[in-house]
């Protein structure tokens, strides 16, 4: 899941993860930035790194959380392939891990992308563990270079463990398992970026999902032929005070919301031309909670799937 | 200002800045003009979390600055939307000031725009500090064109390096910056500090050490597990990049203290009281979270907070009539099946008046935490701005709301 910063991705990776658990399946919701945005979400204290149960899905489902740390990853896979033990932990105290997820400029996504890969594959007794992994991932103007991690890694690591590491995730990033769902608001500069990140996921063969435009707001068309007068009468009629201010005041705000309207119808079209499925979650008025978040999960559930 | 007062509150303490106090938010009311038309304020830095609008705010500002304010301007911007960019006459990345056409003619003020490109930047920073066929080695280093361009940080750190250099010039009155669009607004405070700390490499010199002299460390403190960390690293990335690495590092020996030593000048401006930060934010739970983040940090860093913009609130024209009034009265129409246009024109209020009560209580959390930040609300705009005349209202709504 990706979109403009500010357009709600992680509340609709939640709800998307929410949507894939229903009917007792189990589903993983992935946050690599560091942000903390699924805690706020779910109102819960800072996640650890560490897979653990956040929310129960509609028909017995439920929802895991992941808050990928890049620094604990690198000391995972280091475990993992040269047993460091306590090694591995001095290692942070001189601050080594850090230092070595930032030297090599995508070996942090290396690491994020990784370990979303394990855990995608990753079985139990012939099963997959996942039935869905949903990455919160990061905002349009970088999801390119994150999904892209064997470009980025093969220019600095041309063989060795990190560049066998990148291969795999790249197969599966480029597979019809994956998708990734952009999130937009119909706004001009979340639309544009949105069609610019298609644009760029389009040429590096990665898989684009659907356009997820949030906050979208039923169209109230019957007041498009309002006029004073009969708003006067309309008033009236409801027993509501029909004085100037009254009058004029929603006057203008109903032609408020028509310039609002047109500009949107614009962008929707804007984004049916880009040929992907584009499906829209309300606004939620009462703001995100976890009510709100079950809502847009039906939502999402009801859309066609393409 | 003594000792006991840092700059922020002696910042909250000058006069100017306590305009008189709008009766819903309990904070003082940020007056922009005032710091705008203010001879001893030099730069102006926007900051705050993607999709608050602070490009816009940032060039609204420096527009006002220029026609208003008769200030000799430039706009910064990191990575502007692109209609908004080709208003201001930028239609590529080009590191040199351009002025914006139409701006400031027969006035003492005028505007130029830029717009970073940060390899650019970087390139500019090792051939000012280096001679040509070094400079030629670094620029061909593999190392040196991923990290330049992708680095995490590399971004932050330019913009400062830019503001930097664009402050020594002294061509201008005034800088308006526009932040980078990142992963916290905090890296923008933090990623220069340590991009700075890498190149300045005592982590790289020791990780290096071992390669340099041949496979053996020459430390003879370095501790165990560090041998065993250079190993590691030898293993996972590589010999190939280990070398790259170890060119690059040595290419930038002589740059190394240059950088950190800039870093730390460019912090040093931020925390004079030439600065004024401007935290941007949009009356939405996120944002406003982020802007407490930003404003506590400021706090921290003894940096000049001069308040908050919040941007695209929404409010309504007929306060008198409640939500839950408009929507009861809209249901009793459309049972009556009578009046459509009045019960949408009464639904569209409903939603309006719904909002704006709910963004009052997620900015009043802001003004609850920060009392003393002076804050002004910029009215959500019908249509997006992308023009000259767009910029200009923006600007005035922020100065008069």
């Amino acid at each position: 899941m990706t979109g403009k910063g500010g357009t709600g991705k992680t509340t609709v990776a939640a709800a998307l993860a929410l949507a894939l658990a229903a009917g007792g399946r189990r589903t993983l919701l992935v946050e690599v930035e560091g942000r903390q945005g699924v805690a706020q979400l779910f109102g819960t204290p800072p996640l650890p790194y560490e897979e653990r149960r956040i929310t129960a899905a509609a028909g017995g489902g439920e929802v895991r959380v992941l808050a990928i740390d890049a620094e604990e990853a690198l000391l995972e896979y280091l475990e993992m392939f040269y047993r460091l033990g306590a090694a591995g932990r001095a290692l942070r105290r001189l601050g080594a891990i850090d230092f070595a997820t930032t030297i090599a400029p995508g070996l942090r996504d290396v690491l994020l992308t990784g370990k979303v890969k394990e855990a995608t594959t990753r079985t139990s007794g012939g099963h997959r563990v996942y039935d869905a992994v949903v990455v919160d991932a990061p905002p349009t103007g970088r999801i390119g270079r994150f999904l892209n991690v064997t470009a980025e890694t093969a220019k600095l690591a041309k063989v060795g463990p990190i560049k066998t590491q990148s291969d795999g995730v790249q197969a599966l990033l480029r597979s019809p398992m994956t998708a990734v769902h952009v999130v937009t608001l119909l706004e001009e500069m979340p639309v544009q970026e949105t069609v610019d990140a298609i644009d760029e996921l389009t040429r590096l063969r990665i898989p684009v999902g659907h356009v997820i435009v949030n906050e979208a707001q039923t169209p109230l068309v019957a007041a498009g032929k309002v006029s004073q007068a009969e708003l006067r009468r309309g008033l009236t009629a409801a027993g509501l005070p029909t004085d100037k201010a009254t009058v004029t005041g929603l006057y203008a705000e109903v032609k408020n919301h028509l310039t609002r309207q047109e500009l949107e119808d614009s962008l929707r079209g804007d984004l049916t031309e880009l040929g992907r499925p584009v499906l829209e979650l309300p606004l939620l008025s009462a703001g995100v909670d976890r009510d709100g978040l079950d809502v847009l999960a039906a939502a999402l559930l009801a859309a066609p799937t393409p | 200002m003594g000792s006991t007062f840092s700059p922020l509150l002696c910042w909250l303490l000058r006069p100017h800045k306590l305009g008189h106090v709008s009766s819903d938010q309990h904070s003082p009311r940020l007056d922009v003009d005032r710091i705008l038309s203010d001879p001893g304020v030099r730069i102006v830095v926007c900051c705050g979390s993607g999709g608050v609008g602070k490009t816009t705010t940032a060039a609204a500002l420096a527009l006002r600055a220029a026609e208003q304010h008769g200030r000799r301007t430039v706009v910064l911007t990191i990575d502007p939307a692109r209609r908004l960019a080709q208003s201001l006459g930028l239609t590529e990345l080009d590191n040199t000031p351009r002025p914006v056409k139409g701006v400031g003619e027969g006035s003492d003020g005028s505007l130029h725009a830029m717009m970073l490109d940060m390899k650019r930047t970087f390139d500019e920073v090792v051939l000012t500090h280096t001679d040509p066929a070094k400079a030629a080695e670094i620029f061909a280093n593999p190392f040196y064109q991923a990290m330049s361009s992708t680095f995490s940080g590399t971004q932050e750190y330019m913009a400062m390096e830019k503001l930097g250099s664009l402050h020594a010039q002294g061509d201008w009155d005034l800088i308006v910056v526009d932040t980078p669009p990142s992963r916290s607004a905090l890296d923008f405070l933090d990623a220069p500090a340590r991009l700075g700390r890498f190149l300045d490499g005592r982590m790289l010199r020791l990780l290096l050490a071992p390669a340099r002299a041949g496979g053996r460390s020459v430390f003879g403190l370095v501790t165990a597990s560090f041998g065993v960390f250079s190993r590691v690293v030898q293993k996972v990335l590589g010999a190939q990049l280990l070398t790259d690495l170890s060119g690059f590092v040595a290419a930038l020996d002589s740059m190394f203290g240059g950088f950190r030593q800039r870093a730390e000048q460019t912090f040093q401006i931020l925390q004079a009281p030439e600065t004024a930060f401007l935290v941007v934010a949009t009356p939405e739970k996120d944002a406003i979270r982020e802007a407490a983040y930003f404003a506590r940090r400021l706090g921290e860093e003894r940096m000049p907070l001069a308040g908050l913009v919040v941007n695209r609130v929404h409010g309504t024209q007929v306060p008198q009539l409640s939500a839950d009034t408009s929507l009861a009265a809209a249901a009793a129409l459309a049972d009556a099946g009578e009046q459509a246009p009045t019960a949408d024109a009464l639904r569209i209020h409903a939603a309006l008046a719904a909002l704006a009560d709910r963004e009052r209580a997620v900015t009043a959390g802001f003004a609850a935490e920060f009392p003393n930040v002076a804050t002004v609300s910029v009215a959500a705009q019908p249509a997006d701005v992308h023009d000259i005349d767009g910029l200009r209202l923006i600007g005035s709504a922020i100065s008069q709301p």
